[in-house]
């Protein structure tokens, strides 16, 4: 949770605490396409254009990076409220996106939709399905296997994070497919250009798409009362709890609105990819946990910035064709980071406690 | 001491009674302080009793209907590799109670360090009994260059630097081919050779015994020397970190270089097992060392109760021969009955075509969380860890009590 209660601390460079983490944003951006066309056409030939070829792997990040981002504020809400890493949540994506192509191959569509009007009411209800089923899925979750361990010694709630993952996975393999599975990619995907920008449309709905599911969380955490709630959970929970807030509700409710957001991670994965596979949520759910380390875990900010740093941090090892080492790149940051500033980007105490 | 009390009361016939019951009594204590303080001696006489009954077993009905002696003992051989991993595991997750959850990629380590140093890839023909001891030292020294970053943080993070550490081991091997030749991985490892000591030179393919002595013997050895660190002051040490990390700090103790040693001692024991792995089946490949690996791990030393040597060991083999041979023979075993195939709503379930290798890792999924829920001591527990495990209820027991005692 975003807790801002820290005082400014004599910053050497006197820019306005508030533009500071706009201005920094905006300046990495800059450099990420820069090294982009930088990186891109390795091999020159006539027909490669530097800059378009930089600007769609620009695009390409910021699309991936908007689903990690999902993901990764699931993670960073769960560890706010209870201190726990939720393994399983990387695999309550992976089952959000088989959600996704459940329905959508039930509804009996194989391929884009052309007409617009069914295109929005269909992607409006894979969301909402999707959400839901996964909101609730992480509800039963944290019934069943955290909420009873909730005053045991540490080790025993990651354990059984651990065993859910698996257990999620290999409802997967047995019930449905143990190979990869081809998902409707329903959006019919024109170029768009927009001014001088040429996008393709699915990228563009999915990175507003992601914002937008970013914007409505900030929004909910911090104006609304349930979210005051969540946040003075966070903070301290006895004292929540003598406040008058019921401490099992809104953990509930932080499982639901978390899995519910890699639930839409999960139709993105099947509208942009269009494939999933069983095991594909533990590499997810790792890149996503880095990208809420990178963001200082527990600051749900942090989260969507590191999300948007790994989409970066991978499609830029792919440009510079290291593409099978991105995962190594993407572990090298996690490393990293938990040396040099443990706290985060953003962050805030949390390495205090053994 | 209870005997001076049990004197002068009871009658002749039951003083008898009471008198072969104090001897036994006596002569039991005798005994086992000697099996304590001979330790050694009395894992190794464990294990010989294990290397022969193991086999007997294995020609006893119903075993020997399953398979032949020698495919029995190969498996044996290969049940060995994870019990020395669970032993190692066990020292991490249940002495020292860090998650390690990457645990393949020592073994990864050790796998490729044996298979580097001794084969045809490489050129290198270091003997198989000195790739042993630079496997287990290679493995530690990943996890101390590993663990130096993370150990000072909280717990969580180390299970999540693991989990991504066990993942990109195997991705390194994958790609780094001009050391570890890809994805093809690296074939032909020399066997192990006694040079005639025995009759025995190369090890070879078709008889699995000396496979099966050498694990023996490589497993004793790490008992013997984990039973030793476990009642030194390391391991005291280790159990303090693992209750209390605070307080333990402020007794003196260094909870870093602890909790350290803790993760090189595990992952020297599963680079052991590497070596071991990679002689054996004189070929690595990156796929063999997944995160199923780790898990399969960890789910044996939670199923044979943390913090207990020998519950972790026969934790690993029971669910080892579960899988390599249980789910087999339960699925001929369904089979075998012929029920036909009926419906339940719009699915049909046929049992005699379900096969049940498919649901081990759902089994262990399941495994852990009940477990965790219901007996995180694990089947075989060690006292001290089932007594943490359960602090918390007797913490609301007390409260209860102590809360009844005010009222009234």
């Amino acid at each position: 949770m975003t807790t801002a209660t820290s005082e400014p601390t004599g910053t050497r460079i006197s820019i306005d605490r508030r533009w500071a983490t706009p201005l920094a944003i905006v300046v990495a951006l800059v450099i990420a396409y820069l090294l982009m066309v930088f990186g891109s056409c390795s091999t020159p030939s006539a027909t490669c254009d530097k800059w378009s070829q930089g600007q769609e792997q620009f695009i390409n990040a910021l699309t991936t990076g908007g689903m990690y981002a999902l993901i990764a504020l699931g993670y960073t809400m769960v560890y706010g409220i209870i201190e726990l890493i939720n393994f399983a949540h990387g695999d309550v994506f992976m089952v959000g996106s088989f959600v996704s192509w459940w329905l959508l191959t039930t509804l009996g569509f194989s391929g884009a939709i052309s007409d617009p009007i069914v295109l929005a009411v269909i992607l409006v209800v894979a969301f909402l399905v999707s959400m839901v089923v996964m909101g609730t899925v992480g509800v039963v979750i944290e019934r069943l296997a955290y909420r009873p361990l909730r005053n045991a010694p540490r080790l025993a709630p990651l354990i059984t994070a651990i065993g859910v993952s698996f257990i999620l996975q290999n409802i997967i393999y047995v019930t449905i497919s143990n190979s990869i599975v081809t998902i409707p990619q329903i959006m019919p995907n024109p170029l768009l250009t927009i001014g001088p920008v040429s996008i393709r449309e699915v990228n563009l709905f999915v990175i507003v798409l992601s914002l937008a599911l970013m914007a409505a969380l900030q929004l909910f955490i911090n104006r609304t009362r349930l979210g005051r709630a969540m946040r003075s959970t966070a903070m301290d929970r006895e004292a929540a709890e003598l406040m008058g807030v019921d401490i099992n509700t809104t953990i509930a409710l932080t499982f639901f609105i978390g899995s519910a957001l890699a639930g839409a991670a999960g139709v993105v994965q099947g509208m942009y990819f269009g494939i999933s596979k069983f095991d594909l949520g533990f590499q997810a759910g790792l890149k996503a946990f880095t990208a809420a380390v990178l963001g200082g875990i527990g600051n749900t900010t942090g989260a969507a910035i590191g999300g948007f740093l790994i989409g970066f941090i991978e499609v830029l090892s792919s440009v510079f064709g290291y593409g099978r080492w991105s995962e190594a790149a993407v572990f090298a940051a996690l490393v990293l980071v938990l040396i040099f500033r443990p706290t985060g980007i953003l962050g805030q105490q949390v390495t205090d406690r053994a | 001491m209870s005997g001076s009390v049990h004197r002068d009361g009871p009658p002749a016939a039951g003083r008898n009674a009471n008198d072969v019951r104090e001897r036994a009594r006596r002569y039991l204590g005798v005994a086992r302080a000697n099996l304590g303080r001979h330790q050694s001696v009395t894992i190794t006489l464990a294990m010989a009793v294990v290397m022969v009954v193991l086999p007997v077993v294995a020609q006893l009905p119903p075993f020997n209907g399953f398979g032949r002696l020698n495919d029995y003992v190969f498996g044996f051989a290969d049940a060995g590799v994870y019990v020395l991993l669970a032993l190692g595991l066990n020292v991490v997750v249940g002495l020292a109670g860090l998650l390690d959850l990457g645990y393949a990629a020592f073994f990864a380590i050790g796998a490729y360090t044996m298979a580097y140093g001794a084969s045809g890839f490489s050129g290198l023909g270091t003997p198989f009994w000195i790739m042993l001891p630079i496997g287990a030292f290679s493995a530690a020294i990943f996890g101390l260059l590993l663990g130096a970053p993370t150990l000072r943080l909280r717990g969580d993070y180390l299970a999540i630097v693991t989990l991504g550490f066990g993942e990109i081991v195997p991705v390194v091997f994958r790609n780094a081919d001009p050391y570890t030749n890809g994805t093809n991985g690296i074939t032909s490892i020399a066997q192990p050779n006694l040079y005639g000591l025995l009759g025995i030179h190369g090890f070879g393919f078709t008889n699995p015994w000396p496979f099966y002595v050498t694990i023996l013997v490589i497993i004793t050895i790490a008992t013997m020397l984990l039973y030793r660190v476990q009642d030194s002051r390391l391991g005291r040490a280790w159990v303090a970190v693992r209750e209390d990390e605070l307080a333990a700090a402020s007794m003196g103790i260094n909870t870093v270089s602890t909790k350290l040693l803790a993760f090189s001692i595990g992952a020297s024991t599963s680079g052991l097992a590497g070596v071991f792995f990679a002689a054996k089946l004189s070929s690595v490949s990156p796929e063999q060392f997944g995160f199923t690996v780790s898990f399969t791990a960890l789910a044996m030393v939670v199923l044979g109760g943390m913090g207990n040597i020998w519950g972790v060991m026969a934790g690993a083999f029971v669910i080892y021969e579960i899988q390599s041979q249980g789910l087999k023979q339960l699925g001929n075993f369904v089979q075998g009955l012929g029920i036909p195939a009926f419906s339940v709503g719009p699915m049909t379930v046929d049992l005699s075509s379900i096969n049940f290798l498919n649901y081990q890792y759902l089994l262990y999924g399941l495994a852990l969380v009940l477990m965790m829920l219901l007996r995180p001591e694990g089947l075989f527990p060690s006292r001290r860890r089932r007594e943490e495990l359960h602090e918390a209820e007797e913490a609301a027991a007390t409260d209860a009590l102590s809360g009844a005692a005010g009222e009234a």
